[in-house]
């Protein structure tokens, strides 16, 4: 036996596979404890003699660590500190580093002294669902005294409450091979393939690769197993074509060959790293080798869930690979071999064995010298409160130890074979369950998933899958053999539970489901497996039921008399292990959520006060506020009331643009939209309103016709992409052998609006001789391609939507900026303004346009006035369905514009429209408010609405009731067109 | 047996011996006056009602798998009544009453927690938008508060107000909104509809109508032919599968919707939040693990899983919402197969077939629905009349133009 | 999942846009007298088959074409991508799909 080199803890009996010369320091509820380079949290507490890390979930149980690995459900800590703090982490998998701190969870009180173990004498009334059966009365008391008390003692750890400091990254992979696994059959197939030149990942969520190799004391190639996983995965790092992603888990499997796999990087380092602490990468596979490895699970008996007992695997781990041996004095339960490996491995490292007991009633397969050897026995009962002390087995003796390793079989890791709903299948020689064959596409299993233990055929079963995948894709190489090991032995009975203990036998150790409660729940009727499962919260817990899954089936099987096969298992799905929130979103958070799309004179408004809004994926300008501007109004105010007097100039490049080309552009847009667009002349623009198929209004906007074969569409802000979609869809599916092509310009084009009453006189300053912008020129409705500022290429449109002589005019967005600067230069003489889209909005209101309030999917050309804007005269998208008769009743309700009668008063959007007097009841109600604004030009509030029959009911006097804001407002119904309603400004 | 804290600890005392099956386990008869397919939430629900407010009690539930296997044991467990078009909101906001009421009537803890809802708004347009649905819920008798800026900080102080991309302006608040521990739901009105007379039948396909003279007049199952007076099909999620057995095309599509839970925590979330700038909405479950969900994955699927997109577009949306989650870990995603209907609405109705009824549609909605639906589609089945806050959700809606378009999203399901 | 685009090859599932049954590229005639009930039908009932479906994908994140994938609803296995624009002439021409 090699003596420890250094005092790295009093349960150290060897180097393992371990840097003794690198110590480290770490912190385990606030004190100090000293482990070396190379180990796991785990593995550093066992070797310092800490058996109780945490509580249980329910009853508040003192639990010890019981597996080497990601399965664990027992030593879960809170890792870290202040906002990095991280609840439920396994310590089984936290790599050990100078001045990690940890500590333990859910107990109030110290953890060996926690008052809500009270949770556990009262156990008896707390059994399965016994929550469904009570606090039902009184009535009251559940919302105001039993589920708080039962929220405040649920949950295991706790988050800070900060914003996660760190930052994660996603990225990319695409391989040949995507191998899953480096344990020996993953590395035996990387090497065979790796050799062979194919594009290879291969992933381990262990920072050590080699998955068991590194646990047991086998022999491969004349090397030890850990030498053989080393030497095999330096060979696989200098290979090129190979990617070996250690600390990394394949978690989930998705369709069509994708797997979703988290990488830690930055987590094992100490102190605050800058660099991404996890990467979340999507694989794109052709093939894919699943060589997970294979779980321990436990047998049910009174009382294992004391600290100190745990899987026999993982005991001969924490001895082979981290010199640690979990006891002075170990005793073994078993119903298979692999206790008596951990019976064997120990006795070599020098610890005491003081038992073997085998449920089996074979001989005993070996002798373990020192040890109290019983076949065909049970450990019926343990004793010890923090950590055992003793067992008593079922022939009455009661032996001494300070660890138990149990071993109850193992359990292939089929987890990702069923991620798209395949089932594994029962297999009574190994008492277990094995992939299925309904596997996802390109993935075949190899190694001891597969529920092949013996070494020499897991080496050999990767090795030969990874020829038949070369051999598939046709790659010539040098047929070599498989490593070469002895076949470890593998043999076992099933054995599920000890009769008749005293002492409750536990099954999920983090959910405190025992086999008592299996029992109930099959007596009340919950015995298909998902009712088990929702009844007991068996394998709910953080582990997801990886050690107690099967032992449960196995005795819900045994109770309800049927096999395990029919049974059956509940469903595995994603992720194989748990995976921070925040790595799935990666970058995307904070102000980088979404792409922020800024238009090309932003610069231009940031510096001139604009305060911006979000509007979709845009920042838009909502108003320019100028020095002593306080409130949002005054500056919307001036700027309405500047460009009704002269003129503003306005950004609108957000405004959806496509251009429209082709011999049938016309006639593409004659049925697209619901008006006539083939009748419209080149030079001139014309409001479009269109519809989607089943009748209802999409989206509206103005088309202007450039040439005889050439359109430019605008859609609203919000629409633009979606109509662009709905266009393609009509142009390649519906009518094909139009000939008419679209190309979205919303991008290519910056658009300014310049309206009021002189904004025919600042423009004259801009555009190039000898274009005409009088009125006769150039009227209401004209369009034109043309130069402006001394030679750059623009396009104008008279169009208005604030009611007054207006201009739209679009320049290559690189000019946009410069034109921004350039209007205003213009405009000096005039008091130009720029306004932003809260003066868009209430100019747009003044004239009664419908915008997005009023465009919201669930209107008809009817309802905003447009009715006879669908032409009869020819079929258009959406003609014949909005004919349906309850989309045309008698009584439709109608845009209308609504004024306050007292005009101190002032509107919102969202008020319901009553009559007077009326109770404030749904059967009451006529409509709805949409938008509203604070019209200066009328120095009221005004709004806009939908009202039953509004456009017979002018003049009427209604209730705007907000019963959610406490108000009730008699309002006006009044025509919504409220400035110029002939429209005599535009023309002029 | 009843249920009541005697019993607890009644049984307790005895060692948890003498608990019965919590219903029976009957052979199905040769008739019934009422078949309903399916055995989830809502045909669980149609069952009990049907047997305590109408004293129809010869009923069968007929469920292919166990009961509870569809979406009322893979939701998201939020209830609430925050509805906007008048179709719909008395409708919800019945069952949230029912909601109120349910533990003692059906004699079962599901776990009501009405600890609020709040719809985040992130707009002037969805200010106004949420006005209009607040008040809408007010008219019809439900609670809803319109909170700014300021009254969401106080309500929910762990969200991100300082870097969002699109800052949170204010939101709607449903105080009466919250959880229900879902599979309890199908357990206690199993348990009510049991303790009335009604069979409750596990592992026993449909799978064929039996016609007689164009009237349909029970069903062929995989456990024999059965009859009926009326057959009330009740398989949201399968429901083009299994009314296709009937001849008719339906106004649905099956999409898959992915759901989420983190590893247990200690209390953190106060309530339901809804985010207004993504789809995301996440509440905290009595055990303490996040549960959270957003969009469906968007294609026609019954496979009963999603892909990865989704899972990133959601956890962003958690992360840009609530950036203090983004080191809880998310324990385990699954799949359902929604009804995704045309408008978004459900549907509780005659079929043109005499004898056949149909409930479906429900979208990703139906978990809160499910005293409703069950009420509404029990006052059917027994009269013949569709009740009075399930006037609009009639199959033939498409036909005729009446829509119940909540989203304004048109006939696309997977927008709904 | 990953489209095998007719023109591009391989590309992930989410550089598109689902619309739905690939029936709805076979608009009726709106001229017919009972364009009203053929419309309605067109519009909203499916066959939401359980197994093969051919349904409409819009690649928005990349060359804009509209394609008919025909693809398993219980697998997702995908077995047939078309540009919808030849699916579309070709049923206007009366050929078998």
């Amino acid at each position: 036996m090699d003596k420890p080199t250094h005092s790295a803890g009093i349960n150290r009996v060897s180097e393992g596979l371990l840097d003794t010369s690198k110590p480290v320091t770490f912190i385990f509820n606030d004190r100090k404890y000293q482990g070396v380079q190379g180990d796991t949290l785990a593995s550093a507490l066992l070797a310092n003699g800490q058996r109780l890390v945490g509580r249980s979930f329910k009853y508040h149980r003192p639990r010890g660590i019981i597996t080497t690995g990601s399965e664990e459900p027992n030593a879960l800590v809170e890792l870290g500190v202040g906002a990095r703090k991280e609840p439920n982490t396994r310590a089984t998998v936290i790599e050990l580093f100078n001045g990690l701190e940890a500590k333990s969870q859910n107990h109030k009180g110290p953890l060996s002294f926690d008052v809500m173990a009270i949770n556990d004498r009262l156990s008896a009334f707390l059994s399965a669902g016994f929550y469904y059966k009570t606090f039902m009365w009184p009535k009251a008391f559940w919302e105001k005294l039993y589920e708080p008390i039962i929220r405040a003692a649920a949950g295991l750890g706790s988050l800070s409450g900060e914003e996660d400091p760190d930052t994660y990254d996603k990225g990319f992979l695409h391989c040949d091979l995507l191998i899953i696994g480096a344990g020996a059959a993953g590395l035996s197939a990387a090497l065979t393939a790796g050799r062979a030149g194919q594009q290879i990942i291969i992933a381990d969520e262990d920072f050590l690769p080699g998955g068991r190799l590194n646990l047991e004391n086998d022999t491969i190639d004349d090397l030890s197993s850990a030498a053989w996983a080393k030497a095999a995965h330096a060979e696989l790092q200098r290979l090129p074509n190979v990617r070996f992603m250690t600390r990394t888990t394949v978690y989930g499997a998705y369709d069509h060959g994708v797997y979703g796999a988290i990488e830690k990087r930055t987590d094992h380092l100490e102190g605050i790293s800058d660099l991404p602490r996890q990467v979340l990468w999507r694989i794109y596979s052709k093939r894919a080798l699943l060589a997970a490895g294979s779980t321990e699970r436990s047998i049910a008996f009174g009382d294992n869930d004391r600290p100190g007992i745990m899987l026999a695997g993982a005991v001969r781990g924490y001895v082979n690979r981290y010199g640690v041996a979990p006891g002075k004095q170990v005793a073994i339960f078993t119903n298979n071999d692999s206790g008596w490996r951990t019976a064997h491995d120990l006795h070599q490292a020098g610890v005491q064995v003081t038992a073997v007991v085998d449920t089996r009633s074979t001989d005993a397969p070996m002798d373990i010298p020192g040890a109290y050897i019983a076949m065909d026995s049970h450990v019926v009962a343990t004793k010890g409160r923090l950590g055992i002390q003793s067992i008593t087995l079922s022939d009455g003796q009661m032996i001494p130890c300070d660890c138990l390793a149990v071993s109850g079989g193992w359990n292939p890791n089929v987890h990702l074979t069923c991620h798209q709903r395949g089932r594994p299948t029962w297999q009574d020689d190994i008492a277990a369950f094995v992939p299925g064959t309904d596997l996802p596409v390109g993935m075949q299993v190899i190694g001891s998933a597969t529920g092949a233990f013996g070494l020499a055929e897991r080496l050999q079963s990767g090795h030969a899958a990874a020829e038949n995948v070369l051999n598939d894709a046709g790659v010539t190489f040098t047929a070599n053999h498989a490593p070469s090991a002895t076949s470890t032995r593998y043999s076992i009975e099933a054995f599920w539970q000890v009769p008749n203990c005293t002492g409750k036998s536990w099954i999920d150790l983090q959910n405190d489901v025992t086999s008592k409660d299996i029992k109930q729940s099959v007596q009340e009727g919950f015995k298909a497996v998902e009712h088990l499962k929702r009844y007991t919260t068996l394998g709910m817990a953080t582990d997801q039921g990886k050690t107690a899954n099967v032992l449960g089936l196995g005795i819900l099987a045994e109770i309800s008399g049927q096999s395990i096969q029919d049974t059956g298992t509940t469903i595995f799905r994603p992720p194989y292990t748990p995976v921070p929130i925040g790595a799935f979103a990666g970058r995307s958070r904070g102000k980088n959520f979404r792409p922020t799309r800024h238009t090309p004179s932003s610069q231009w408004a940031t510096t001139h006060g604009a305060d911006f809004v979000e509007v979709g994926m845009w920042l838009r300008a909502q108003w320019y506020a100028l020095p002593g501007e306080n409130h949002w109004r005054e500056s919307v105010d001036r700027e309405v009331t500047a460009t009704r007097e002269s003129v503003g100039i306005c950004d609108v490049t957000t405004l959806g643009k496509i251009d429209i080309q082709g011999a049938d552009a016309a006639q593409f847009l004659d049925r697209v939209y619901a008006n006539t667009f083939s009748t419209l002349a080149i030079g001139k623009v014309r409001y479009g309103l269109m519809l989607r198929e089943d009748g209802f209004v999409m989206d509206d906007g103005t088309t202007a016709r450039l040439g005889d074969k050439h359109f430019v569409m605008t859609t609203t802000t919000a629409n633009a992409v979606s109509v662009f979609r709905h266009m393609e869809f009509c142009r390649q599916c519906l009518w094909p052998d139009l000939d008419v092509h679209l190309i979205s310009a919303t991008e290519q084009w910056a658009q300014y609006a310049v309206a009021g009453p002189n904004a025919r006189k600042l423009l004259s300053h801009i555009v190039d001789a000898p274009f005409d912008i009088s009125n006769e020129g150039f009227p209401f409705m004209a369009c034109a391609e043309l130069n402006i500022c001394g030679g750059t290429p623009a396009r104008l449109f008279r169009i208005s939507f604030s009611g007054e002589l207006a201009f739209e005019i679009a320049v290559p967005a690189r000019y946009g900026n410069s034109l921004m600067q350039a209007l205003i230069d213009a405009g000096k003489p005039y008091k130009a303004v720029p306004y932003g889209t809260e003066a868009l909005g209430v100019m747009r209101i003044e004239k009664g346009h419908a915008a997005g309030n009023e465009l919201n999917g669930q209107t008809t050309a009817a309802n905003l006035g447009l009715g006879r804007m669908v032409s009869t005269k020819k079929d258009c998208m959406g003609a014949v369905l909005s004919r349906r008769p309850l989309m045309n009743p008698d009584d439709p309700i109608e845009l209308v514009g609504l004024i306050p009668i007292d005009s101190s008063f002032s509107l919102k959007a969202g008020a319901h429209f009553l009559a007077p007097d009326a109770a404030q009841i749904l059967e009451n109600d006529q409509g709805w408010m949409t938008s509203v604004a604070y019209s200066p030009s009328l120095q009221s509030s005004i709004g806009l609405g939908f009202i039953t029959n509004g456009q017979q009911r002018l003049g009427e006097t209604i209730i705007a009731a907000d019963p959610l804001r406490g108000e009730s407002i008699p309002v006006r119904i009044v025509s919504p067109h409220f400035v110029d309603p002939d429209g005599a400004r535009l023309r002029v | 047996m009843r249920y009541s804290a005697f019993q607890v600890l009644k049984e307790g005392l005895t060692g948890n011996k003498g608990w019965k099956p919590a219903w029976r386990d009957p052979e199905p008869r040769q008739h019934y006056d009422v078949i309903i397919v399916g055995g989830g939430g809502h045909g669980l629900a149609t069952a009990h009602y049907l047997a305590k407010e109408h004293g129809i009690t010869n009923v069968a539930v007929l469920e292919k798998g166990w009961i509870g296997s569809g979406n009322i044991g893979r939701n998201t467990t939020i209830i609430r009544s925050n509805y906007m078009l008048p179709g719909n909101e008395p409708f919800y906001e019945l069952s949230m009453k029912l909601w109120e009421g349910l533990e003692q009537d059906f004699n079962y803890n599901a776990m009501v927690s009405q600890r609020g809802i709040v719809n985040l708004y992130h707009s002037d347009a969805q200010r106004d938008a949420y006005a209009r649905r607040g008040n809408s819920m007010r008219l019809a008798g439900a609670d809803s508060i319109l909170l700014d800026e300021a009254g969401i900080r106080n309500l929910c102080p762990d969200l991100d107000y300082e870097n969002a991309r699109f800052p949170i302006k204010g939101g709607l608040w449903q105080p009466r909104g919250g959880t229900v521990r879902h599979d309890a739901v199908a357990w206690g009105y199993a348990r009510g509809a049991d303790s009335r007379g009604v069979d409750i039948i596990q592992n026993c396909e449909v799978t064929g109508f039996t016609m007689d003279n164009g009237r349909c007049v029970g069903v062929d199952t995989s456990r024999g032919r059965i009859s009926a007076g009326k057959v009330a099909v009740c398989v949201a999620g399968s429901s083009g599968r299994v009314m296709s057995m009937a001849g008719m095309r339906l106004p649905i599509e099956s999409h898959v919707l992915q759901a989420f839970v983190s590893e247990g925590l200690k209390p953190t979330i106060p309530g339901v939040v809804t985010f207004g700038a993504g789809h995301f909405y996440i509440s905290q479950s009595d055990k303490g693990g996040l549960v959270f969900g957003g969009d469906i994955d968007g294609y026609n699927s019954y496979a009963q899983r999603g892909n990865l997109p989704v899972v990133e577009d959601v956890c962003e949306g958690g992360m840009a919402v609530m950036p203090m989650i983004g080191r809880a870990r998310l324990l385990r995603s699954w799949g359902g197969i929604m009804d995704m209907s045309m408008d978004g609405s459900p549907f509780i109705d005659k079929t043109a077939v005499p004898g056949l009824y149909f409930n479906g549609g429900w979208c990703y909605g139906g978990f809160k629905a499910t005293p409703a639906s069950g009420w509404c589609y029990a006052h059917l089945l027994a009269t013949d009349q569709h009740h009075d806050v399930a006037t609009k959700l009639l199959l033939d809606r498409f036909k005729t133009g009446a829509v119940v378009d909540e989203r304004g999203a048109g006939a696309q399901p997977n927008l709904h | 999942m990953l489209i095998d685009h007719p023109l591009l090859g391989l590309r992930d599932a989410a550089e598109f846009v689902y619309l739905g049954d690939a029936s709805l590229i076979n608009r009726p005639d709106p001229e017919s007298g009972s364009a009203a009930d053929q419309f309605y039908e067109y519009l909203h009932l499916r066959s939401n088959n359980a197994g093969e479906h051919r349904e409409l994908w819009y690649h928005e994140q990349g060359d804009r074409s509209w394609l008919v994938v025909t693809r398993n609803t219980l697998t997702h296995n995908i077995t047939r991508v078309e540009l919808a624009r030849d699916v579309a002439q070709r049923n206007a021409s009366g050929e078998p799909a």
